[in-house]
């Protein structure tokens, strides 16, 4: 995948659209990532705690039950058994450690569904900083097992409840927080979104997952799978897993909540200091995104998806949640293996196109694991 | 509105040893037009009328509320520069509004409906130098004045940047934070008005955390004048117009005492 212009666009998406001050901050980041990104004793930092404490590299598993139920050949990815339960380690390590470089000593970030606060709360104890997360406010009831986990990491977890009290409203909170203690604080925001140069570092650390696929994929199916399908909220798992294959000829499909479609229902604008599509009314206001999955509670995408989308190399089709809440109990049932209800998304749509997969190979970013959501499923299905 | 022009009003009264008070009140929310002409009537120089957004990521609590009130209301953009239309004050009036509300309606369409509602300048925090360039050019195709921000942390090379593509005035950001009443103002306040009036003839406000008259005192030892948001929104919502009025006056008075 291709690195960004200079003023951090890929087509006519993303940019830098943020106050002074962070637009500073963030002229500071992108030097000390640059730097970093080219020091091999950084790389090597960073691939030695990616394979000694994340234990990378994440394994494939072929889903034999569920691939001949379905007619065709299902591929997982298993970012699901890196330590913290989420592909959100991968690059949580890597902007800490940059951190550390940087001179920082506190991180702060944004949660959804927990997953990125809590690998921010690890790695900020792993490495000795001070971390505070956003949470919306909504979100923090709907996982209340992840608020204790991060807090036990020794964070400090603070549920918002401004706006929709969901994702994007924990991303303005941090920024807030950021303009305010930037001299002494990283922004570690948990996606391929924001402004430049987050949507291109974020994507950077989360292409090893593509990177390992496409070795393993060559061992067990002999050649790139025909279809590669991630769920997309902001979009890391996705483009970690697509930049793996985005050269070759892989279908590339990043699923969408219906609820929060932002490629699918949303036009171009400019929220979080990137310009993408967005789910916004008539007036410009950003909706509010709803899914059953707290992570996937979005309204925008990362600004990378946007381009992809509008080059036609990736293709952004959405699934409803009762669709997902099936996809979760099929994958439990058949395979053993409980999904998170994002990736369970992902799942939904490989069962709704399997008659036009059929005999094809398909990759699935089994990007965390459902442990999570399994008191929300509970009540769900108590229904 | 018959339009009145930001920067020559601005530069006009700094010739008369005034010093430059631009209060902030949120547009949309109940009897705002009245809060403004209160605003106005105590000695305002220019008036600061946010278009609330549904992600004011640049704003504390006090204007989070008013904006989110404001949505609660029903405001919109069209229905705020559709009321400015109507409203006859003789100070230049500017409006704030994140970059979305901007890019949404179209760059050439919203500079149109300002200079239609007789709007005089634009302040845009989420619009750094960067990314300001099609912006400013359709703003000044309509003389809209597009103010621009400097921030305590601004490298020394960037503030003539910064300077020199502003209109109006140059935003001095007081300190590094989101707008909000502050005990104190930041000793980063008047470090950056004096880097700013090094680099620029034109007028520098300092903006965000100036919140008494004590404050705005302290501020003009330096800048040219003051923009206060939460500090004016606050009394808006405690005591309405009159509220607004008697603050603003309070202020006008401090500072015309320098």
């Amino acid at each position: 995948m291709a690195e960004p212009s200079l003023e951090g666009r890929f087509g006519e998406f993303g940019g830098r659209f943020i106050p002074e001050t962070l637009f500073t901050a963030c002229e500071q980041l992108e030097v000390a990532f640059r730097e970093a990104w080219a020091d091999p004793s950084f790389r090597s930092d960073l691939d030695a705690i990616l394979r000694e404490y994340a234990g990378r590299p994440s394994i494939l598993t072929e889903c034999r039950q569920l691939g001949a139920k379905l007619g065709l050949r299902l591929v997982l990815k298993r970012e699901d058994l890196n330590h913290t339960g989420s592909h959100k380690i991968n690059n949580v390590l890597g902007q800490a450690l940059l951190a550390k470089r940087m001179g920082k000593t506190r991180l702060v970030a944004e949660t959804g569904a927990g997953q990125h606060g809590v690998a921010s709360a690890t790695a900020a104890a792993l490495l000795g900083l001070e971390c505070k997360v956003y949470m919306g406010a909504v979100d923090v009831e709907r996982q209340a097992l992840n608020v204790f986990r991060m807090k036990l990491l020794g964070a400090e977890v603070e549920a918002v409840h401004s706006g929709s009290r969901t994702l994007k409203d924990a991303v303005n909170e941090a920024m807030r927080d950021w303009v305010a203690t930037v001299e002494n604080t990283h922004y570690c925001l948990g996606s391929v979104m924001g402004p430049h140069p987050y949507p291109w570092m974020v994507r950077e650390f989360h292409r090893v997952i593509g990177d390992e696929a496409r070795e393993q994929c060559r061992a067990l199916l002999g050649d790139d799978p025909d279809v590669v399908v991630a769920c997309v909220g902001g979009g890391s798992n996705a483009l970690g897993i697509f930049s793996g294959f985005v050269d070759g000829r892989a279908r590339l499909i990043g699923v969408e909540p219906a609820g929060g479609a932002a490629v699918g229902r949303g036009q171009p604008g400019v929220v979080h200091g990137m310009r993408s599509y967005l789910l916004q009314d008539e007036h410009g206001q950003v909706e509010e995104a709803h899914s059953v999955s707290a992570g996937l509670d979005y309204p925008g995408v990362g600004p990378e998806h946007s381009y992809l989308a509008s080059i036609g190399r990736a293709e952004y089709p959405s699934v409803d949640d009762a669709e997902v809440i099936e996809a979760f109990q099929l994958m439990a049932r058949t395979e053993g293996i409980i999904p998170a209800l994002e990736c369970a998304h992902a799942l939904a749509w490989i069962v709704r196109e399997a008659p036009s997969l059929s005999g094809r190979t398909v990759l699935m970013n089994l990007s965390g694991r459902g442990d999570k959501d399994v008191g929300q499923m509970m009540e769900i299905l108590s229904k | 509105m018959t339009r009145v022009d930001l920067e020559g009003a601005l530069r006009s009264s700094r010739a008369k040893g005034r010093k430059l008070l631009v209060p902030y009140l949120t547009g949309g929310l109940g009897d705002w037009t009245r809060a403004v002409e209160a605003a106005v009537a105590a000695g305002a120089d220019a008036v600061e009328i946010g278009i609330p957004f549904s992600d004011p990521a640049m704003d504390g609590p006090v204007i989070q509320e008013s904006s989110q009130r404001a949505l609660d209301a029903g405001a919109t953009p069209s229905a705020i520069l559709d009321e400015l239309a109507r409203l006859d004050v003789d100070v230049p009036m500017v409006v704030m509004c994140y970059y979305n509300t901007i890019h949404h309606a179209g760059l050439e369409r919203f500079a149109a409906s300002l200079a239609r509602a007789g709007v005089a300048g634009a302040i845009v925090p989420d619009l750094p130098l960067e990314e300001s360039g099609p912006w400013t050019r359709a703003a000044d195709a309509e003389s809209i004045d597009t103010v621009m921000l400097a921030s305590p942390i601004t490298p020394d090379e960037r503030l003539p940047r910064i300077c020199e593509r502003a209109r109006g005035f140059v935003y001095s950001v007081g300190l590094l934070g989101v707008t909000g009443e502050r005990v104190e103002l930041a000793a980063t306040a008047t470090v950056l008005a004096a880097r700013l009036k090094k680099v620029t003839d034109r007028p520098v406000l300092i903006g965000v955390g100036v919140s008494s008259p004590d404050q705005a005192v302290e501020a003009c030892s330096v800048a040219d004048g003051v923009v206060m948001g939460a500090s004016v929104v606050r009394r808006f919502l405690e005591g309405g117009p009159d509220g607004v009025g008697a603050f603003v006056g309070a202020v006008r008075s401090s500072l015309d005492a320098i």
